[in-house]
Formats: C-alpha cells, sequence, structure tokens
C-alpha cells in the first residue's frame, strides 16, 4: 500500500544502515532530494548502486556513506570527472570504498533480470574487456542452443530503490516522461520503492496509454519534492542546470570546500529548498 | 588566429565528420564525438540516424552537452528505455558506426577509459566504460577521434576498457567478435586508418609521431586533408558557442533541454 508522506518519514521508514541502495534515473531525473535526506539522516555502510554514480553519488562518497559502490561510468556527464569518488579509490578517503563495476550494457541487463525474477542477466557483451579480469561477478555462459558463448552477471537485487518522477495520481500511480532510462526495472526489481514527484493531480485522464507509469502497488511511498531533481532535470517541468555541473568539480576538487558546501546545501537545509533552486530553469508560461 | 584560419581541434572535428555519410546509423560516445556527429548531421550527412546511449533514436540536439539531455529526447523519432536500447538496437546489430573517444589508445585500436596505474590501485581513476565495450564489438565499425600526446597514444594500455584488435591479426575473430572494430581514426594532426593516409594541412610527419607513442606508419602515397570549408567551420563555431551559453547557463536560440 502506497503512503503519502513527507521525504524525510519516506525515507527514514525505508533506509536502514548497511542496506543496498539504488537511486536511479539516466542523465534525468536523478534523484538528488532523496539522496541529500538520506545525508541528512546519516545513513551508513550503504551498497550503492546506480549506472552513472553522477554528483548525488559523489556527495555520498564523499560524506563516508559507501562501503561498495556498484557502477558503470564514474563521470560528471559532460565536464569530467568525479573527484570524491577519486579521492576514495585513489586515497582511500574518507574510507575504503569497495567497487564492482560493469559496463551499461551489463548494468541495465542485471536490473532487468532483478525485475524479471531471474537470478542472473546473459546477453553478448563484455568481449576483450579488461573488466572481466577485475570483477568476478562477470561470468561465461554458454548457449545451450548454439553454443555460443554469452555473459552472465548477477541480477541486481536493491533492498529498496529511490526515483524522481514527474507526478503521482491521488490513487499513487507514477508517471514517468521523456529519458526512461532504467528507473522502471530499478523499482521493480527493489524489494521497497520510495518515489519523490514534481506534483501529485487528480488522476491520469489524458495521459497517452503507452507512456511509463508504475502502479501504485509496487511503490511504498511517495513523497512531493518539486525541483527534486536539480541540478538534472524533469522533462515537462525544468531543465538541467549545467552551470552547477561545472561548479561541481570546482567545489568536489577539495576536501575542504566539499565539506563547507555539503553544511550549506545539504546538512543545513530542507527538501523545500529545491524548489527555488530550479526556478530560473523553469520555461516561462 | 593566425595561419590557416582553423585550429587543429577544429580540423579533427571536421575530418572525424567527413568520415560519416547520410546512411550511417551512429551511436554517439561521449565527449568529442558528439560534436562531430552533429557537425556531420548539419552539413553533408542530413540524413544520419544519431544515437544516445541514453535511448534517443534519431536526435537533432542543437546542443548536445551531455548524452541525456531533453534535448536529445525532445528531438529523437523515438525514446527507448536503457536496457532497450543495449538489448535491442546496440546488441542485435543495427548500429553501423560507433564514434568513441579515448584517455589511452594503443596502435591496434584498444582503448582504455578506466584507470591510470594499477586498477586496484590507481593512480588516477577515470570515467571507466559506460556503454563503450559493448559499442565497441557490437557496432558495425568503430571510428576514434582524439587529440595525439604521448601520454594519450601510447605503447601499451593499462587497461583494457574497449577492445580494438587485441594484439593484432585475427584477435577479433578469435573472441567470436564478428564486427570489424576500429577502422578509422582522427586526430588534431591525421586521419588515418592505423596506417597514416592523410595529414591535416600544415602538418608534419615529426610532429606525428613526436605527439604519439608508438612507431607511426605512414601511407604511399600520402595525402593532406583538405582544410575545413567555411560551412564546416561555421557550423562547428555555431555549436560550440551554444554548447558554451548552454554550459553557463544562458538561454540558447533553440530551446535548452528538458523543460
Amino acid at each position: 500500500m502506497v503512503k503519502f508522506c513527507s521525504l524525510a518519514e519516506a525515507l527514514a521508514e525505508n533506509l536502514v544502515d548497511g542496506d543496498t541502495v539504488a537511486f536511479e534515473g539516466f542523465t534525468h531525473l536523478i534523484p538528488h532530494a532523496a539522496a541529500h535526506e538520506a545525508i541528512r539522516q546519516g545513513r551508513q555502510e550503504l551498497t550503492l548502486i546506480r549506472m552513472t554514480p553522477d554528483l548525488v553519488y559523489d556527495q555520498m562518497v564523499g560524506m563516508g556513506m559507501a562501503k561498495k559502490l556498484i557502477f558503470s561510468y564514474l563521470g560528471n556527464p559532460g565536464v569530467g570527472l568525479l573527484r570524491r569518488c577519486r579521492d576514495a579509490l585513489e586515497n582511500c578517503y574518507p574510507r575504503v570504498v569497495e567497487i564492482e563495476e560493469h559496463s551499461h550494457a551489463g548494468m541495465a541487463n542485471a536490473y532487468e533480470a532483478g525485475a524479471a525474477g531471474l537470478p542472473f542477466a546473459v546477453f553478448r557483451g563484455y568481449r576483450g574487456a579488461g573488466l572481466t579480469e577485475v570483477n568476478p561477478n562477470i561470468r561465461s555462459v554458454t548457449c545451450p542452443f548454439t553454443g555460443e558463448p554469452l555473459a552472465a552477471v548477477p541480477a541486481l537485487r536493491p533492498d529498496v530503490t529511490f526515483i524522481h518522477a514527474q507526478k503521482a495520481n491521488r490513487k499513487g500511480d507514477v508517471l514517468v516522461e521523456g529519458i526512461v532510462g532504467i528507473q522502471k526495472e530499478a523499482v521493480l526489481a527493489a524489494k521497497r520503492a520510495v518515489v519523490t514527484v514534481e506534483e501529485v493531480v487528480e488522476d491520469f485522464a489524458g495521459v497517452h496509454p503507452n507512456c511509463c507509469v508504475l502502479p501504485h502497488w509496487t511503490i511504498r511511498a511517495i513523497a512531493v519534492v518539486p525541483g527534486g531533481a536539480h541540478p538534472s532535470y524533469a522533462h515537462g517541468y525544468y531543465a538541467r542546470d549545467n552551470a552547477t555541473y561545472l561548479e561541481w568539480d570546482h567545489v568536489a576538487a577539495d576536501r575542504e570546500s566539499f565539506r563547507a558546501w555539503m553544511k550549506k546545501h545539504v546538512l543545513d537545509a530542507k527538501p523545500e529548498v529545491f524548489a527555488s533552486r530550479v526556478g530560473h530553469l523553469r520555461r516561462a508560461a | 588566429m593566425s595561419g590557416p584560419g582553423f585550429t587543429p581541434e577544429e580540423m579533427m572535428t571536421i575530418a572525424a565528420a567527413r568520415a560519416l555519410s547520410s546512411h550511417d546509423v551512429c551511436l554517439v560516445g561521449i565527449g568529442a564525438p558528439s560534436a562531430a556527429c552533429n557537425i556531420a548531421r548539419l552539413t553533408h550527412a542530413p540524413g544520419i540516424t544519431l544515437i544516445y546511449e541514453s535511448g534517443t533514436i534519431g536526435t537533432a540536439p542543437e546542443v548536445p552537452l551531455s548524452i541525456g539531455d531533453g534535448e536529445l529526447c525532445e528531438t529523437a523519432v523515438t525514446t527507448v528505455s536503457v536496457p532497450e536500447m543495449f538489448r535491442y538496437w546496440l546488441q542485435e546489430g543495427r548500429i553501423t558506426v560507433g564514434f568513441l573517444s579515448a584517455a589511452q589508445l594503443d596502435r591496434h585500436g584498444n582503448i582504455n577509459t578506466t584507470v591510470i596505474g594499477d586498477y586496484h590501485h590507481p593512480k588516477t581513476r577515470l570515467p571507466g566504460g559506460g556503454g563503450a565495450p559493448e559499442i565497441a564489438t557490437s557496432c558495425g565499425e568503430v571510428f576514434i577521434t582524439m587529440k595525439q600526446s604521448l601520454r594519450g597514444m601510447v605503447e601499451k594500455i593499462d587497461f583494457f576498457t574497449s577492445f580494438g584488435h587485441g594484439d593484432g591479426g585475427d584477435a577479433r575473430a578469435k573472441l567470436g567478435i564478428t564486427t570489424k572494430g576500429p577502422t578509422l581514426l582522427v586526430t588534431d594532426l591525421v586521419t588515418k586508418a592505423f596506417t597514416v593516409a592523410s595529414l591535416h594541412p600544415g602538418v608534419t610527419r615529426d610532429a606525428v609521431q613526436a605527439t604519439c607513442g608508438w612507431k607511426v606508419v605512414f601511407a604511399d602515397p600520402l595525402e593532406e586533408t583538405p582544410p575545413p570549408t567555411v560551412r564546416e567551420l561555421t557550423t562547428l563555431r555555431d555549436l560550440k558557442a551554444r554548447t558554451e551559453a548552454a554550459h553557463r547557463g544562458e538561454k540558447v536560440a533553440a530551446g535548452t533541454g528538458g523543460a
């Protein structure tokens, strides 16, 4: 049964220390507000899953919340490297973080297997790739029909998945539009799913029948957080804040400037601040 | 600027763009390839299908800043989920060209974007492969574009992120890979199919060897790359100006991503 509540309550009830958790969104609808709430509530020893860790995991890794990272692209899209993640992997600061690295194809297939209730995913991939030598979870199976060797990776089954979506209706069904990424698979693969939304509408009358809708009974909790994907974007609501992605490269370059930024913009902030961050990014009506 | 009226980097992007045709279905890698692919679309190859790994098929962005910007979706013929992109479109072999960049590259077209130094104790941890390991083996062929440097073009790469031709010869076939792999490398100095076919205007053989960590082989006869046309240069500079404006958070004429 889906519950409409505050973000603080949704997070407190669904994420515990030691969980394996995915905050998904493929460059679009990245659930920043939910991740910031996890940082404020001080969750520890998390295994963080995300195809493109992006700023949101750079922040969580920099705050020392992650014991392990499962990922496929550790960059700041369009800008460069993730400097807090680099500090963790190169210098073990602020702590040692174990990594399990895949390709996008590997992660996408693994989420899909999780959503489908299969123990592993099979696909044509990783041929000649060095990752096969450093990640013991990348293995091989032989096709029983053709004899072709194929890659196999274990299904991803997060304890909890957080996503941000455009809207929910009163029943708690959730609509995702635009670049839909991996969110549907990440939600259905997880034991629990929490969604932040831009708004709640009465019903989905007029929505195209083929739109990506997650039925209310697949979701545990919904919190309304306008702007909750900032600095990524919400298709139809606000644009990507490219300047913030560039600025992050400087903020995260230094341990002290990172801590100061996190205190001001995350630890001492509330979810309501996200609405003000996207004001200048909303298209003039 | 003095001299030829264009920079080596502009020449690189334009020479890379020229390798694409209207018949191509091209998976666009992050970074330098995006500019080249869009210059092709905006000049001599208007019929090209550009695909980004975020799931956008047949897209026509004004500002190709990242691989997931809203504008990619708004201008696309269709947008599919990430698993569908990698399973139905890339893995099945529907894509003719994969366009990649590299942090480190060897003479056989093997690419490293994962790590400098040891994987478990990295000197520099780079972003990693993303979609590239499968782009390199599932696309019909692979074009690579990168600026030349002794640090980037090396005898031996530190990590095999994306497989090219291994140690050379039939290394791909031995792994059961049926696609061509890297067939073209365009740098700021030359265009080559791993044997240098064409020097960009004003570039010497010595300059090419001085910035490449392996023994460079030149074709005979060796051609000179035609310089950028006015249309190519104008298109490229307009694209860069729009991208820089978007970086600063300014409104861009054709509409910013997302909203």
